[in-house]
């Protein structure tokens, strides 16, 4: 009798099993973060890791950034394989000195003599008030520096083989997590498996427009192209890119020269954003096979206010990315076949939750 | 002392010292086109600690890296050739004078983020620590990076988990061309490490046997599972803080202080002493400045006979 598939599991579980699996195989990697042992255990993603592994392989840290990531690079440099955990990305600007001076350039620097293999998990926080300084998306400005890696896996199966790989890597691997991925399910294998830290994936296939998405708005997105395609008839295509650096420009390249538009949805800040970086290398390489001008959908220019009230209309969403993919197609809105595109996108729950069990606080 | 460990500190003093000379020599030439930052003066920290330690310790640096590269028996010839930007440089020729390293000597790397390199050498320590291995890692850093939070982060983890480190703290006055009076108040700087819940000792930078004797200590009691040790040497800078010169007419400094401070000569003052002890060293001296003076020879041959790097060159090895 073959086996059952057993039932889906969360995001949050799967990062949990694939350090679980990585510490299990490789006696040398090593978890470390504020809060990862804490009953909290970082949402449940190092929860049992202590008692299992004990406390010379799981720690707390003193809320020492900078230090602690210098720390973990020395250990690295001495033939660990640290796994260091961010509550919030934003906490990681502590450490920007230790990432891109030392993390991102050891390996160059001396000439290929030695190499960085640390995992920094980074969490993006959005919504219940995280504000200014608890929800900044700020992979392109980790991404700049050559010698680092940048992942955002978007489903709890990229999430747990990502993972694995990265800690596999000899490479610094900044993995960027956002908080509203952490409860979603899909179908995760039980055992050991890898997936590359380098290859966007296509999550749901059209002819229309290209829809280059990161993170959190790779889910968006894939609910815009559900109630495009089923109240439009309008087939996009949704590259879920799970890589920020490198990027993968071949996938988007492939998938434009069928469609010859393009939109990027990035969590980011919009200025200076990776999108941005991605619309210049295809216009770079594929100018001829555009139909239209690509459009960057990304969060506004200013920090996320905390009211919920001012916070109402900052992130785009599923209709931002549907109402882009109608202008860019120059399809009309007619009234009936609109109304039940919108209707199919509408959040069930408030609209600064990633669903209606969060209640709070973090 | 015995005669012979006293003259092979003396002789490794002179080394440093002659080596330094010569590329400030040559700098000039426009060729070693890199900032380089001479230790000339302080010689003896870098010597009495390393003469402390065993081939398998660790060593990190900074951006005034030579002699404690070369005191832990970092390669010479590849330290010329980096400065050259040379293929056969020890990083060859990605990092120049600031960015040393020999992993075969246990000198694991110096680069100039003031601090950057004092976390890596506690990490090294926890990963000896965790993995059971008898290896201790040594930092240097100046009176300067003591003002950097990075520090005092990595010296109250290393406090915590009782890590086998040794940090090395050349105060040396100066920070560039401001005076440690303008950048931290009046207390000694080994006792806020020793706040830091370590054992701490200060001493006389110049003197290499002082110094050769609190390293022997803290290596002792390192060994031992003791936890960090900090040491607090005070030294002198004589030349600027960046390049070849000397740099008296920048007037930063007075006239006393300067003769003062190159009145401790760690090696002028050792030879003394030795005389004292031992009778003439003449003989010796000559015989080690000769082999010195063929040593140099022969690195900077090998280093300009060292083949340029391509242009293309600078491009791979940016992932492992």
């Amino acid at each position: 009798m073959p086996d059952m598939p057993r039932p889906d599991i969360t995001f949050a579980a799967a990062i949990r099993e694939g350090l679980d699996q990585a510490m299990e195989k490789d006696a040398r990697v090593i978890v470390i973060g504020e809060g990862v042992p804490d009953p909290k255990a970082i949402f449940d993603t190092t929860a049992g890791l202590r008692d299992k592994y004990g406390d010379r392989r799981v720690f707390d840290m003193p809320l020492a950034e900078n230090g602690m990531t210098g720390i973990c690079i020395g250990a690295a440099l001495s033939g660990l394989r640290p796994v260091m955990v961010h509550q919030r990305v934003d906490f990681a600007l502590l450490a920007m000195d230790q990432l891109i001076n030392n993390a991102a350039k050891w390996h160059y620097m001396f000439d290929g003599k030695a190499s960085v293999p640390l995992v920094v998990r980074m969490i993006v926080g959005r919504g219940w008030g995280q504000g200014p300084q608890h929800s900044q998306s700020l992979q392109a400005m980790f991404a700049q520096a050559p010698g680092i890696r940048v992942i955002m896996p978007t489903t709890a199966y990229d999430a747990k083989g990502m993972l694995i790989s990265a800690i596999e890597d000899n490479n610094p691997v900044l993995f960027i997590e956002h908080r509203w991925l952490h409860q979603i399910k899909d179908s995760v294998p039980e055992g050991y498996y890898r997936v590359p830290l380098d290859r966007a994936k296509v999550l749901h296939e059209g002819d229309a427009v290209t829809v280059a998405a990161f993170s959190y708005m790779a889910v968006e997105a894939l609910i815009a192209a559900k109630a495009l395609k089923s109240a439009m008839g309008i087939g996009i295509e949704v590259l879920d890119m799970r890589s920020v650096r490198p990027l993968d420009v071949a996938s988007v390249l492939k998938s434009v020269r069928k469609t010859g538009r393009l939109i990027v949805a990035d969590t980011a800040f919009r200025t200076g954003s990776i999108a941005g970086e991605l619309i210049s290398q295809v216009a770079e390489q594929a100018f001829a096979a555009l139909k239209t001008h690509p459009v960057r959908i990304a969060s506004p220019d200013h920090p996320a206010p905390t009211s919920h009230f001012m916070a109402k209309h900052y992130y785009p969403g599923p209709q931002t990315i549907a109402d882009a993919v109608l202008d860019m197609t120059g399809t009309g809105r007619d009234a009936a076949a609109y109304r039940e595109m919108c209707a199919l996108m509408l959040r069930d729950g408030p609209h600064d939750t990633p669903n209606r069990g969060f209640t709070g606080p973090f | 002392m015995k005669r012979t460990h006293s003259l092979a500190l003396l002789r490794s003093m002179l080394r440093i010292r002659r080596i330094e000379e010569a590329l400030a020599d040559r700098y000039a030439e426009q060729e070693m086109r890199c900032p380089m930052h001479l230790c000339i003066g302080q010689e003896a920290i870098a010597v009495g600690v390393c003469a402390a330690l065993s081939a398998e310790d660790a060593v990190f640096s900074n951006h005034r890296a030579h002699g404690h590269y070369l005191a832990k028996g970092g390669n010479l010839n590849a330290m010329v050739a980096e400065l050259y930007g040379r293929a056969g440089g020890c990083c060859g020729g990605r990092g120049g004078s600031m960015h040393l390293i020999d992993l075969d000597a246990g000198f694991l790397g110096a680069t100039p983020i003031v601090g950057g390199t004092v976390p890596l050498a506690v990490g090294s320590a926890w990963a000896a620590s965790l993995t059971q291995n008898r290896r201790l890692t040594v930092v240097f850093f100046g009176d300067g990076c003591f003002e950097e939070g990075v520090v005092h982060e990595s010296m109250n983890f290393a406090s915590l988990h009782k890590l086998p480190v040794i940090f090395v703290c050349e105060n040396n006055n100066f920070s560039v061309y401001t005076h440690l009076d303008a950048r931290q108040p009046e207390r000694p700087i080994y006792r806020i490490a020793e706040a830091h819940g370590m054992a701490a000792y200060t001493g006389d930078g110049n003197n290499v046997e002082e110094v050769l004797a609190i390293a022997r200590n803290a290596v002792a009691l390192a060994r031992q599972g003791q936890g960090p040790q900090f040491m607090e040497l005070h030294t002198y800078r004589w030349r600027e803080h960046c390049g070849p010169n000397f740099d008296d007419h920048l007037n930063y400094r007075t006239v006393q202080e300067i003769e003062a401070g190159m009145n401790g000569c760690p090696i002028a003052s050792y030879t003394r002493k030795l005389e004292q002890e031992h009778g003439d060293m003449h003989p010796e001296i000559e015989r080690f400045e000769t082999e010195i003076r063929e040593e140099i020879a022969a690195a900077f041959e090998f280093a300009l006979s060292s083949e340029e790097p391509g242009i293309n060159d600078g491009q791979g090895k940016i992932y492992a």
